[in-house]
């Protein structure tokens, strides 16, 4: 595939979509740290131009957790650098993404064991004992 | 009768994790348009949810539509959707054919009557009814025959929808669309030439998740999906505010990603998610890809005058008209926003 660039099509981050996500993400900190109500932004219903949404990513940068699920296919959730701030995005089995979300939380509930795996786990465990 | 197996059975068969069922609750809540306060209701739904039986029929139409659905290198959610549905006949995809192929529509109807749902691509000629048959039925006969027994019905493709490219002047079939016939059963509209993929299996999803068919505006499309225009959702929507427009395909307005209004684009008076849902695979729409939006989900879109004209100089009128459409498409779209909010809150209250 040609890319735009090649041929001779210059596009540039400058469409003004960025800077409205930050202060949403801006207000939704004071809401977790006022009230204790976690935010989730869709980022695939937000329009973006050619770049920006790579420009947000590096904006918010790279924090100190990450983590990789392998359900589904792959879904990364990874801490940025503005603590409280969560870049999620989820993979199909063929790699591609189906859902890019920014979650505002202490902790994406995705991360947490859930109590259905968590038996059929126990279930498994016995069987050993058979 | 035969057991039908729920949705969540089938997963779990599927080895399919609780992590990963959330993490498809929580695409399919982006799906709908609905908050993620709304996944532990959506995955309760949709675990005990059973396959309903899907009848899709093909009439006028160049089989774009289909092309859209399985070439769209389905998206596991799409792919686990069409997993949940029972896809009891579709002459296009179906092994079978023929007398075969007609028995399996005749069971589906009569093993689900009263609640299957029945997806029709293309227009139905109404000139003549030898114009298009299928099995020597003409679409006419087919189409009533199989809604009788349909809890809904969706149009699948402008053709469907609106007549589409059929129906086109001089409209030499008759061509009209399902809404047209089918007076006696809810009818969803999912216009476009093709429709996106995920729009489709979002209306699938909603009547498998909440078994309820998903609010219309007044042509009948799910307003989650053409509640707003391409225009209040294009990312280079700012420039047309800057006054910044191309002028030619290859100025330096267009190399610079500038608004194509002054091109043709109908983006100010078309209804879709083409601006935030986009195409392959998330990558890019119409614009994005330097050509203006043609207005494809949109009633007779073929005969609105030239692609090229500007919305301001072509069939809608003169320049005084070109304001007024860009304060109702502002307008509409607070409209649909609010509309939008109400629905949520419908869900929220109810969850």
């Amino acid at each position: 595939m040609t890319a735009s660039t090649e041929v001779g099509v210059q596009f540039e981050a400058v469409h003004g979509n960025v800077r409205p996500i930050l202060n949403e993400v801006m207000h939704a900190i004071d809401k977790l740290l006022d009230d204790d109500i976690p935010t989730t932004i869709d980022l695939s219903s937000l329009p973006f131009g050619p770049g920006e949404l790579d420009k947000l990513e590096a904006t918010l940068g790279e924090g100190e957790l990450s983590a990789q699920l392998d359900a589904l296919g792959t879904s990364r959730i990874r801490e940025t650098t503005y603590p409280g701030v969560w870049w999620i995005e989820h993979h199909n089995v063929n790699g591609e993404v189906v859902g890019r979300y920014l979650e505002v939380t202490r902790l994406p509930d995705i991360l947490s064991s859930q109590d259905a795996d968590i038996m059929a786990g126990r279930a498994r465990l016995e069987e050993q004992f058979k | 009768m035969r057991y039908t197996p729920t949705v969540g059975e089938i997963l779990q068969a599927k080895g399919v994790s609780r992590r990963g069922f959330l993490k498809y609750c929580a695409t399919t809540a982006s799906l709908l348009a609905l908050p993620p306060s709304m996944i532990p209701r959506i995955a309760a739904a949709i675990e005990n949810a059973r396959r309903p039986s899907v009848i899709w029929l093909s009439f006028q139409e160049c089989t774009g539509c289909t092309e859209s659905l399985t070439r769209s290198e389905s998206p596991t959610v799409e792919g686990l959707i069409f997993d949940a549905i029972s896809l009891d006949y579709h002459h296009t995809l179906q092994a079978a054919s023929g007398e075969q192929a007609e028995a399996a529509r005749h069971a589906a109807m009569e093993e689900n009557y009263g609640s299957y749902l029945v997806l029709v691509d293309g227009s139905i000629p109404m000139g003549n009814p030898g114009f298009s048959t299928i099995a020597g039925i003409s679409n006419y006969d087919m189409l009533m025959e199989t809604v009788a027994g349909a809890a809904a019905v969706v149009s699948i493709g402008s053709c469907a929808a609106f007549g589409g490219i059929p129906a086109a002047k001089p409209n030499p079939t008759g061509a009209v669309a399902v809404r047209d016939l089918v007076k006696d059963k809810p009818v969803v509209n999912v216009p476009g030439c093709p429709p996106i993929a995920m729009v489709m299996t979002a209306v699938l999803t909603q009547f498998l998740t909440f078994g309820e068919l998903p609010e219309l505006d007044k042509h009948g499309r799910p307003v989650a999906f053409y509640g707003t225009t391409i225009h209040d959702r294009c990312y280079r929507r700012p420039f047309y505010e800057q006054g910044k427009f191309a002028e030619t395909f290859d100025d330096e307005g267009a190399k610079a990603g500038w608004c194509l209004y002054k091109l043709g684009c109908k983006g100010p008076t078309t209804y879709n998610a083409c601006a935030t849902v986009k195409w392959n695979i998330g990558t890019s729409f119409p614009i994005q890809s330097g050509h203006p939006c043609l207005g494809c989900s949109e009633p007779d879109f073929w005969d609105k005058g030239g692609f090229y004209q500007p919305l301001s100089t072509g069939h809608f009128g003169g320049g005084a008209k070109l304001a007024g459409a860009a304060v109702a498409g502002v307008a509409l779209g607070a409209v649909a926003a609010a509309s939008g909010r109400k629905r949520q809150s419908k869900y929220t209250k109810e969850a």
